[in-house]
């Protein structure tokens, strides 16, 4: 009988070799192990044995079996693989056509650049404080040490509503309003972003509407050296570190001394070029300390207080840094020139 | 301000310093230098010639031929200008000099007459055609008698010089005269510059006995200074007066304009001479005009006067609108004999008022309006006299007649050291003040920190301590400034709520897939109430308008911001860019009075507009226009983003879609619309099928509630139930699932609509729609019979309700 189980054993793992499909293989499953099978058969036969060679030749049987079944599991999972590569084969794409198309919008140039300077004063511990484009002439005008015909208004026509609302020329109103919240007694340390408006006729370089931003702080004894310094921090972050600043004598009503700042020229690196116009410096913004008539008319005694304030247009800014020539493309809205610079 | 720096140079050296390297300096330490530029370019060899003789050329009519003297011997040249005569001073190109724009010029025959060198025109030397003098726009240029033949006709006629340019900020008033650059420039450089005293030689007569001088109105014009001069012979300038008016960009007219023209460029002071004859009165009286009183001035224009206007009259008549232009009638003229000068000072305010009333911006009334130099205004009276006795042949009356109530005392001011220090964050020592002040020249006493100074009446600028510390800083260097950063209290800055959820906004608009536009505040008047949500027409009386507007295209506010985005769509759809999907966060101004008083209220709104293909991915046929429901998803999103609940209820609006608009609902309140832009709106715009959406931000942003505690996830399983109902077309789809949420509560969670189904198998005005509803406890599993029992209560109510039917 152990020959004819090695018989049937060295049989059936033939043919379970021999299967080449999942059919053959549960066929030879039924026809070795099955209950009719050769296997079940020899052990019906037992009967017929004697004692001592009952259990080795149950034993022997069992190992065949199990071999057998063994041996059509690792054959059956050969053959599952096989045939789910050949499927995965079928199922191949052109991994270079396109795909379906997600819509992706953007920031408008001006709002990327106005949301950098904003992070990086944030940085600084200035807070941003916003106001009314419609303006009392009192705070466009008057709080800030420009009283009704002085000639610097002539230096910003402005579109009147009314005799005493105008859209404001500059946010600096927004300065003069928050200073006087605080009764003279607390520090400022805030920026002003924000439209203005002023009468120009809307051209390559001038624009009836454009944006501003402007910062101030006022605390007590406030040096232009600060001034000097936090402008510096901001053109080294917004511009390059490689970038130096100069700061040139000029004139606000608002402030006194007045000041303009220059960062060096990016394309020439200071030796003069067309951009720079030879100078090797580039205009960024004007500031200054905050003229004392200012500070009283907020409440603020210029003895003990004293401040700076600076301001600066995005537009330009956007102009220098990404090369752009026409002021009206900021609001003309161009989706060409709009998706351009969403990574701005 | 033009300033020639052959004219700086005679008050102070500045040859040793390049224009540029000049320029720098003066940029640094006070004004901006706009521009360096020479005031003709390069020429050279060209010398001064007298015409021998000059005959007409035998073989062309108008050409002459001319043996001209060049001082190293006599050259044949051709010349074709109709002006050339026999015995004139000319320049004259020999060959091998070079013009601008490279010209050389060599030997050459013309019409068969030998011709070595060229008879220049003033513009053929590089005069700008507007700085030519009238007599020689149309031929060569003729010198006066004075020069000699071979001498340098470029030097001679200024056209070496340098001109920088200033750009004069409202204060420094002081630079707009030669004096005062140099004054500047001394102060820069560290050297020393006087304006040198006048020196008149008067005649016997007095001024006083031929004129008296009376001011009703001495606010308006404290000072008034008359000068008689006589036996004035009127004619051309000489040339160094013209060549430095030409450089300052005035064109020299005859000897008495340009001299009074001369002294505003060197003193900063408008000067005013009246042929004294003409003027017609021996009595200056100076008063504001009467309302409709008329004049005609210098230009030939009959203008009409109100009492904001200061004139200068004969005792009656009106000869002059103060500091602004003089009248025709009393103008010089080329037989005038008698001269009468006006030195004085008019307030700024008012010549101002005038100039603006008049459109007449000159010169002159620019130096009053910033207000001249009190200390100067008689010496520039004095001058004008001196340079017109010895060019005009004049001879000065004795004094000068004069009304006098002219403050010109010197303000003091006092600083100490350690002030200007703490203010600047420097440690500039006080003799490095002390040094300052002496180069701008600035009096002043010290006693140890502390500084008394005297300011000159030139420098009215400088008013306080502040201006000073300008002075001292600036001429100490800014870039001698140390970098500090600010020792306050610190605060932590940051962003408002209200600013950050505006940045979230626009985070989620533009992960929408929209872009950010911003569009012009100001728009036409029929813009600016087009597309108005209704809320926001409730409030606004009418649309803010400007008092002056530029243009009718921006002549009002806007109340809505959808009509600028349609404007961005057509532009972009005008170019063959017909997929666009624009939003904008921008505020609308909207004003409760028709006649506007008070500051507006100004709305944040979050608008957005889309037009043209949403989704394109053409090989797999999948292609999906702009419409109602992608616009309505994008504003869903945002309810969701922020948590604000809105509902949708079909509106009509002006402008819209009537069939495809709806009010956008929160909080009970109308807060904005959307939908399809009316299709004949459309074709105005050039735009296709386009849809709009258009929300009150402000109004979210105070109902956004920031989530304070976190909501746990349900640990029990939730039970999905589909149900289809057939009703009526006019059913809407919101009204029902409100009615399923409402009698499902609080088990039913969810409520979203899969199927929509119109046409067979139905009756006609019927629709099917199906809804999948989301049943849920948060604190334990739900049994079937629960389920059963709600679902049953929300089919009995829907039957009721909306005569809603099951679908079999
Ligand atoms: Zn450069």
């Amino acid at each position: 009988m152990k020959e004819r189980l090695q018989e049937l054993k060295e049989e059936a793992l033939r043919k379970v070799d021999a299967a080449d499909g999942i059919q053959q293989l549960k066929d030879v499953r039924v026809e070795y192990l099955g209950k009719k099978g050769p296997i079940t058969e020899v052990l019906r036969g037992m009967g017929k044995l004697s004692k001592e060679e009952r259990p080795v030749i149950g034993q022997l049987a069992n190992e065949v079996r199990e071999d057998i079944a063994q041996a059509i599991e690792v054959k059956q999972t050969g053959l599952e693989e096989a045939a789910l590569e050949e499927q995965l084969e079928a199922e191949s794409l052109d991994v270079t056509l396109p795909g379906r198309p997600v819509q992706v919008g953007g920031p408008h140039l001006l709002t990327s650049i106005v949301e950098e300077i904003e992070d990086l004063f944030i940085g600084m511990g200035f807070e941003i404080k916003e106001g009314p484009e419609v303006e009392s002439d009192y705070y466009n005008f008057e709080a800030l040490n420009l009283p009704k015909g002085h000639p610097a208004r002539d230096m910003q026509d402005s579109f009147y509503v009314t005799e005493e609302l105008l859209m404001r020329t500059h946010t600096s109103p927004v300065q003069a309003r928050t200073m006087g919240l605080k009764n003279g007694s607390e520090p400022v340390k805030m920026i002003c972003p924000g439209k203005v408006y002023r009468r120009d006729t809307d051209d390559a370089t001038h624009s009836h509407q454009f944006t501003q931003i402007e910062g101030l702080l006022v605390d007590k004894d406030v040096r232009m050296s600060d001034l000097k310094g936090v402008l510096n921090a901001f053109a080294k972050q917004m511009f390059g570190a490689e970038r130096d600043i100069r700061l040139r004598p000029s004139f606000f009503p608002f402030t006194e001394p007045s000041v303009e700042m220059d960062i060096s020229c990016k394309v020439c690196g200071g030796a003069g070029c067309s951009v720079c116009k030879g100078t090797g410096w580039i205009e960024i913004l004007g500031a200054g300390m905050v003229h004392p008539n200012v500070l009283e008319m907020a409440g603020y005694d210029p003895k003990e207080y004293s401040g700076f304030a600076f301001g600066m247009g995005p537009e330009r800014i956007a102009m220098l840094k990404y090369g752009v020539d026409d002021i009206r493309n900021f609001y003309i809205n161009d989706q060409r020139f709009l998706k351009q610079y969403h990574k701005a | 301000m033009l300033v020639s720096l052959n004219w700086l140079n005679d008050y102070i050296n500045v040859r040793d310093y390049e224009p540029d390297e000049l320029a720098e300096i003066i940029t640094k330490t006070g004004i901006e230098v706009e521009s360096v530029e020479p005031v003709a370019e390069k020429a050279t060899g060209v010398v001064v010639g007298h015409v021998v003789s000059c005959e007409q050329h035998p073989n062309a009519d108008k050409l002459s031929l001319c043996q001209i003297d060049v001082g190293e011997g006599v050259l044949q040249i051709v010349c074709g200008a109709p002006n050339i005569a026999e015995g004139q001073k000319v320049a004259v190109a020999a060959p091998g000099a070079v013009l601008p724009g490279n010209f050389k010029i060599k030997k050459t025959k013309l019409r068969g007459e030998e011709s070595n060198g060229m008879v220049c025109s003033l513009q053929e030397l590089g005069v700008d055609e507007k700085d030519v003098p009238k007599e020689y726009q149309d031929g060569i240029y003729v010198f006066p008698e004075d020069v000699q033949a071979g001498d340098d006709a470029i030097s001679l006629l200024n056209l070496d010089d340098i001109i920088i340019e200033l750009g004069l900020t409202p204060n420094r008033a002081d630079c707009l005269s030669m004096a005062g650059v140099a004054y500047e420039v001394a102060a820069a450089l560290g050297r020393e510059y006087e304006l040198i005293a006048e020196k008149v030689e008067e005649g016997s007569e007095k001024a006083e006995s031929l004129v008296s001088v009376e001011v009703e109105d001495p606010e308006a014009n404290p000072y008034y200074g008359a000068f008689i001069l006589k036996d004035v012979t009127v004619g051309p300038s000489p040339l160094w007066i013209q060549n430095r008016l030409t450089a300052a960009g005035i064109r020299p007219i005859n000897n008495v304009v340009d001299i009074t023209n001369y002294v505003l460029l060197e003193y900063g002071q408008p000067l005013h001479a009246f042929d004294f004859d003409r003027f017609g009165s021996d009595k200056v009286v100076t008063r504001r005009a009467r309302d409709g009183e008329k004049i005609t001035t210098l230009d030939d224009q009959e203008r009409v006067l109100t009492r904001d206007h200061l004139v200068i009259t004969n005792g009656d008549k009106a000869h002059a609108i103060a500091g602004v232009m003089g009248g025709a009638e009393s103008e010089v003229q080329e037989d005038t004999n008698t001269i009468l000068l006006e030195a004085a000072y008019f307030n700024p305010a008012n010549v101002r008022q005038s100039a603006k009333d008049h459109g007449l911006r000159s010169e002159a009334s620019t130096r009053f309006e910033k207000g001249v130099d009190p200390g100067r205004v008689e010496r520039a009276g004095l001058r004008a006299s001196e340079l017109l006795r010895e060019y005009a042949g004049a001879t000065v009356l004795q004094g000068v007649v004069s009304y006098d109530q002219l403050d010109r005392s010197e303000k003091t001011i006092d600083v100490n050291t350690t002030k200007i220090n703490n203010r600047l964050g420097t440690e500039i020592t006080r003799e490095e003040i002390a040094s300052i002040l002496e180069r701008l020249q600035f009096p002043y006493e010290q006693s140890d920190e502390d500084f008394t100074i005297s300011i000159p009446t030139r420098r009215g600028d400088v008013e306080r301590f502040e201006d000073v510390l300008e002075e001292v800083a600036r001429i100490y260097g800014y870039d001698n400034l140390p970098y500090t950063l600010p020792s306050g209290a610190s605060q932590a800055g940051g962003l408002s709520l209200e600013q950050q959820l505006k940045r979230r906004v626009k985070a989620y608009f533009e992960g929408a897939g929209l872009d950010e536009t911003i569009t012009y505040s100001l728009t036409s008047e029929k813009q600016s109430t087009m597309l108005v949500s209704k809320e926001v027409a409730q409030q606004a009386a009418a649309p803010v308008k400007l008092a002056m507007p530029m243009s009718e295209d921006h002549s009002h506010l806007r109340l809505s911001v959808v009509p600028e985005l349609l404007q961005s769509l057509a532009y972009n759809v005008a170019r063959k860019q017909h997929n666009i999907a624009y939003y904008e966060l921008g505020t609308v101004f909207i004003s409760e009075e028709s006649e506007v008083t008070k500051q507006p209220h100004e709305m944040l709104r979050a608008s957005g507009a889309l037009t043209g293909e949403w989704l394109s991915h053409p090989w797999q046929q999948e292609k999906k226009s702009v419409d109602f429901f992608v616009v309505k998803g994008i504003v869903e999103g945002l309810s969701d983003l922020l948590d604000i609940p809105m509902t949708f209820e079909k509106a009509k609006i002006e402008g819209m879609h009537p069939g495809r608009t709806a009010n956008i609902m929160a909080d009970g309140k109308i807060i904005g619309f959307i939908g399809q832009v009316h299709p004949k709106l459309q074709k105005e715009w050039g735009l296709k099928e386009t849809y709009v959406f258009d929300l009150n931000a402000e109004k979210l942003f105070e109902l956004y509630e920031k989530e304070e505690a976190f909501e746990a996830i349900p640990r029990f399983p939730s039970v999905s139930r589909d149900i289809a109902l057939v009703v009526d077309e006019d059913v809407s789809a919101g009204d029902i699932k409100e009615t399923i949420l409402e009698a499902g509560s609080p088990l039913v969670k969810q409520v979203l609509v899969f199927d929509l189904y119109q046409g067979e198998h139905l009756s006609a005005g019927k629709k099917s729609l199906a809804y999948n509803l989301l049943y849920l406890d948060p604190e334990r599993t739900l049994k079937d019979e629960e389920v059963e029992s709600a679902h049953e209560n929300i089919l009995q109510s829907v039957k009721e309700r909306h005569a809603a039917e099951l679908r079999g």
